[in-house]
């Protein structure tokens, strides 16, 4: 959010005849929201290949000791 | 399953936002009005049409969701208006800086257009909550998506009668009052083109997401895992 707080005070802050800081400031915006949402989608991404690995390393650990994964399905 | 031909959509969606900047900064002449300031309605106008069009999109998912009961459908219409409600942020703040630059205020509350899209952002911005307070999937789905189709249908009923309201302080576009010159409508058609891509873009990445965790989950639970 800060830099769109600094783009909206460098428009604001431009002389009265000047709108180019306010055309300026709306494509800043969009490109803000964009990249907002691209770094919580790449969180998200993150996550997701964490979990994978995770799965991973259980099903090795699971096919390396069948006796123990069928313990785990009896309870 | 979402996934496909992902990569050539997004290539696609660059491709059409370096054009449409193109012609918004090199190619469509100054209006002679607004002069430079104008230059924020290729970016203003696309996003309030895709956010809208998104929304009206999100509620006919959702009738395909009560008419079929397929799950997917469902996921479809929750994205679309999730992915709705960001763009409408964008043209909330996009027009609050058109105000500004032009009215003196950063927002005008006797201008229905202003409004209008206001109350439709605010009506979304309940959809999310009323959603995750019902735990059963089942129930969650189908209360959600009667939201989506009532929201939905209000958005066309709102926007014409916005289009009926006696004020036109707010500028036209589109419609019998456009007036654009072809080398500005063609920048104003590449522009929404872009939009409608990056629109479509997002919401298949989120999709892709959304399904790829949902498998995990699953997969999670059926070796035992969870």
């Amino acid at each position: 959010m800060i830099p769109l707080v600094y783009a909206l005070q460098g428009a604001a802050a431009l002389p009265e005849k000047s709108n180019d800081g306010y055309v300026a400031a709306a494509y800043i915006v969009f490109l803000v929201l964009l990249l907002i949402y691209l770094a919580i989608m790449s969180i998200r991404l993150g996550r997701t290949e964490r979990a994978v690995r995770k799965l991973r390393k259980d099903a090795a650990e699971q096919s390396d000791a069948p006796g123990q994964s069928r313990e785990r399905e009896t309870v | 399953m979402y996934s496909r031909g992902l990569r050539a959509l997004s290539l696609s969606t660059v491709a059409a936002f370096c054009v449409s900047l193109s012609l918004v900064f090199f190619y469509a002449p100054i209006e002679a009005e607004e002069g430079f300031l104008q230059k924020i309605f290729y970016l203003h106008v696309p996003l309030a049409i895709v956010a809208l069009a998104g929304f009206v999109v999100g509620g006919l998912m959702a009738i395909a969701h009560l008419r079929t009961r397929d799950q997917r459908w469902d996921l479809c219409s929750y994205v679309t208006i999730h992915m709705s409600l960001i763009f409408g942020v964008g043209v909330l703040i996009t027009g609050s800086i058109w105000a500004r630059a032009s009215w003196g205020h950063w927002w005008v509350w006797n201008e229905p257009t202003l409004v209008s899209f206001l109350i439709i952002s605010l009506l979304y911005a309940t959809y999310q909550p009323l959603r995750f307070a019902i735990e059963d999937p089942e129930r969650q789905a189908r209360y959600a998506s009667v939201f989506a189709i009532t929201a939905g249908a209000f958005v066309p009923l709102n926007f014409i009668a916005v289009r009926l309201s006696a004020s036109y302080v707010h500028p036209r576009v589109l419609g019998s009052a456009s007036n654009l010159p072809p080398s500005m409508g063609l920048t104003f058609l590449v522009s929404l083109l872009a939009m409608a891509l990056l629109f479509t873009t997002l919401c298949r990445y989120e999709l892709t997401a959304k399904r790829t965790r949902m498998l995990l989950k699953a997969r999670s639970r059926i070796l035992g895992f969870q």
